[in-house]
């Protein structure tokens, strides 16, 4: 990888994405053996710090730097000096001073991964900040895919629901993009961000032509967002947006960044059915993170000799 | 320029400079060639050609060749910061600034803390100016009492108190009502009313332009439409109460037009704009760098063309800096959590002549009719470059650079959107009401020093 840090998906290429995703699939034959560890990094420190709640991105942070032999802080806003009111720069220099190989760093505001970057010798892999990006989600979809369809050059991917409020649609556009796919994004009109089309996609304000898509990526609508009259109703929007078989072929894969409001945008029906990869996703994670950690941390073949 | 509403430390001794050599460009005087200029107590006395004056004893010579002295700029839009938060910028610092940046004349903007809404805090800002100011500093009080939008401020007996006029900048009057009651109340109080134009409904959380850009950064955009929805409505009371209304740091082409289509229509009605806003789109915003947070937000291209077209004919009457300055702790944070606004003073005529005149884009008259009209929108004497008037002149040398912030910053805060940019046109020289306010020359100072000993 060219960078020391991974903030965004445009800080990489196609081929370094696809590097990556190898070695997420060397790591993922780790994951199957009985012994889940490889000493890659052993004796490095890697800190995660998360300032907003997650349950799959930082418990699969976590699992991955260990199963890499990695010393692991992970620190949570609430409880912490973060909470007593500390500014993110005074965090990270403390922080700092325990010589981390890596931050993992989850913000509710857009770029404070980069921030982080600019002040620590650290590499800083952005797990999330505000509604701007979240790159190691991206490469777990890419990922997945991957594994299920073998390349993405071609495919018809849609992105549905609240684009508006997710760093997930952005960071997937432009992945699915650089992979070769199509990407349309579709939701309620007061959820499609004015401009989208820049980044090289497709907006549609109905499901309507649903059917010609490969796959169907349906991000999680949030309660708080019918307060603010972006939609009139769970019930409107079910109605309109919710994802379920009955609008699904059986050929159409379906994915979900999780977690999933049963019922809001997907169906029950849609999230056990065969053709849902959610479950591969959440696999996907450790695998793809430890590769991340890997390429930014080691970034030469060692791990053949290890393996 | 002695005025009753401007208020500066008179304890300086007027000044005796005969400035030689330099190109002199006044477009309101319609000089534009090479002259020199004698300034004997503070009052231009001689203009002749070069090398035709003597320097009367005691008075400092400036060889000026090679370099361009103008009517020196007026700045109707800065924060000062006092009182209340002078860790950001004191009249002091911020004046220091100005002078620095060429300027004779500001007004301040009363979004301090506590606001400038009473007639006590307002007396002891005009105490404050007089004891600190370097250039000579009007004011502006608030229309409503805490910027609240509320209730209105006693506007007549703040505008005895020295106000030039009244604004709640840095926030709109959202109320059409209150709005309406503070243009009626114009009529006792006199001044003009200057109108930060967002409709928050529309504006809501927003941290920049709305576009492609806030749309791939994932932040909530601040749509050209909120400033210039209010723009219209106000444009359109101010001409139903024969009102006196001046739209402040424009940011978009939707507002040009209607400001050029109120005026068309008869309403005494102005605008400015800021040099960010003149030369910079919301590509900058990109690199996520709290520096370019402002608000009103940089916009797109067509937006900024849009301002140089109105700045070109006379739509857009004046350049004003909307100098913001922020201490470093409320910039160094996340872009949504950052403060709003950059300082303006050191740069806006280097960033506009690097960016509009050196270009091609605008003529150089052009520029500084419009960097000294500022304060005549408020009734203040213009700066002009003629034989018995006040002296204030700015010396430029357009042919040097300098890297912004290299050599650090006169405000106390450092956030400039230029800073790190190469820019053209260096200030050598600033007389502000007679007094010579600033000189790259330190020894000059010490000779003035001594001559006025």
């Amino acid at each position: 990888m060219s960078t020391r840090h991974l903030i965004s998906i445009e800080d990489l290429d196609r081929s370094g994405i696809e590097r990556i995703l190898d070695r997420a699939q060397s790591f993922a034959e780790v994951s199957g053996r009985e012994i889940k560890k490889v000493p890659a990094l052993r004796g490095r420190t890697i800190v995660n710090l998360f300032y907003e709640s997650s349950t799959r991105t930082s418990s699969s942070f976590e699992l991955a730097a260990k199963r890499l032999s990695a010393d692991v802080v992970s620190i949570r806003s609430s409880g912490s000096s973060v909470d007593k009111g500390e500014s993110l720069r005074d965090t990270i220099q403390t922080l700092s001073a325990y010589d981390p190989a890596a931050i993992v760093i989850r913000s509710p505001h857009a770029g404070a991964a980069g921030l982080v970057a600019a002040w620590t010798e650290a590499s800083v892999i952005n797990a999330g900040d505000g509604k701007h990006e979240h790159p190691t989600q991206a490469l777990l979809d890419v990922f997945t895919l991957r594994q299920k369809l073998g390349a993405l050059d071609g495919l018809k991917i849609w992105i549905v629901g609240d684009v508006l409020h997710s760093r997930v649609a952005r960071s997937n556009i432009l992945a699915f993009r650089r992979m070769g796919a199509e990407v349309t994004v579709a939701g309620p009109p007061t959820l499609l961000p004015r401009g989208i089309e820049a980044l090289g996609c497709t907006a549609k304000p109905t499901l309507d032509d649903l059917t010609e898509a490969d796959v169907v990526y349906v991000l999680r609508m949030q309660n708080e967002r019918m307060h603010d009259s972006y939609v009139p109703s769970i019930r409107e929007y079910a109605e309109r947006y919710q994802v379920g078989l009955g609008r699904l072929r059986p050929e159409q894969w379906l994915m979900h960044p999780g977690p999933v409001n049963r019922g809001v945008e997907l169906s029950a029906d849609a999230i056990d059915a065969p053709q849902a990869l959610i479950g591969e996703q959440v696999k996907a994670g450790v695998a793809v993170r430890m590769a991340v950690l890997y390429e930014l941390l080691v970034g030469s073949p060692i791990l053949q000799a290890v393996a | 320029m002695s005025h009753p509403k401007l208020f500066f430390r008179e304890d300086q001794a007027p000044a005796d400079v005969l400035i030689t050599g330099a190109h002199v460009l006044d477009p309101r005087s319609g000089i534009d060639q090479q002259l020199d200029v004698l300034v004997r107590k503070g009052q231009i006395a001689e203009l002749g050609d070069t090398g035709s004056m003597e320097a009367p004893p005691k008075a400092l010579t400036i060889d000026a060749i090679g370099k361009h002295l103008f009517p020196a700029f007026v700045d109707p839009h800065v924060h000062l910061r006092t009182p209340g938060q002078e860790y950001k910028e004191s009249i002091e610092t911020g004046t220091s600034a100005a002078a620095a940046g060429g300027f004779c004349q500001l007004i301040a903007m009363p979004n301090t803390s506590p606001t400038i809404d009473s007639v006590p805090v307002a007396q002891a800002l005009v105490d404050t100016a007089r004891r600190e100011a370097k250039v000579p500093t009007g004011f502006l009080a608030a229309i409503t009492v805490g910027l609240a939008g509320q209730e209105l401020t006693e506007m007549a007996a703040l505008s005895d108190t020295g106000a030039l006029g009244f604004t709640d900048d840095g926030k709109p009057v959202t109320s059409a009502g209150i709005l309406r009651k503070a243009l009626q109340y114009q009529r006792l109080a006199g001044g003009v009313i200057a109108l930060h134009e967002e409709d928050p409904t529309l504006s809501n959380e927003g941290v920049m332009h709305e576009g492609p850009i806030s749309a791939r950064l994932g932040m909530a955009g601040i749509p050209s439409i909120s400033e210039s929805t209010f723009v219209a409505r106000d444009s359109s009371i101010a001409l139903y109460e024969h009102a006196r209304v001046h739209f402040q740091h424009l940011s978009c082409v939707e507002s040009v037009e209607a400001l050029a289509a109120a005026r068309a229509a008869g309403a005494a009605v102005s605008g400015e704009a800021s040099p960010h806003h003149l030369t910079l789109t919301d590509e900058f915003v990109r690199t996520l760098d709290s520096r370019f947070k402002m608000n009103p937000p940089l916009r797109a291209e067509t937006d900024r063309q849009a301002l140089i077209e109105g700045l070109r004919s006379g739509v857009i009457e004046c350049i004003a800096t909307d100098h913001a300055p922020h201490a470093r702790h409320e910039k160094e944070v996340p872009f949504e959590q950052a403060s709003m606004g950059t300082t303006g003073l050191e740069t806006a005529f280097a960033a506009v002549f690097t960016e509009l005149v050196m270009s091609g884009v605008l003529p150089l008259e052009l520029i500084i009719e419009r960097m000294t009209a500022g304060g005549g929108l408020y009734g203040l004497p213009i700066p002009q470059i003629a034989v018995d008037t006040p002296a204030n002149l700015t010396l430029v040398d357009l042919g040097a650079s300098w890297e912004v912030g290299s050599g650090g910053y006169r405000s106390r805060s450092q956030n400039s959107c230029f800073h790190g940019r190469h820019l053209h046109g260096v200030v050598a020289l600033t007389i502000a009401a007679g007094r010579l306010v600033f000189t790259t020359s330190p020894a000059s100072v010490k000779d003035l020093a001594k001559a006025g000993s």
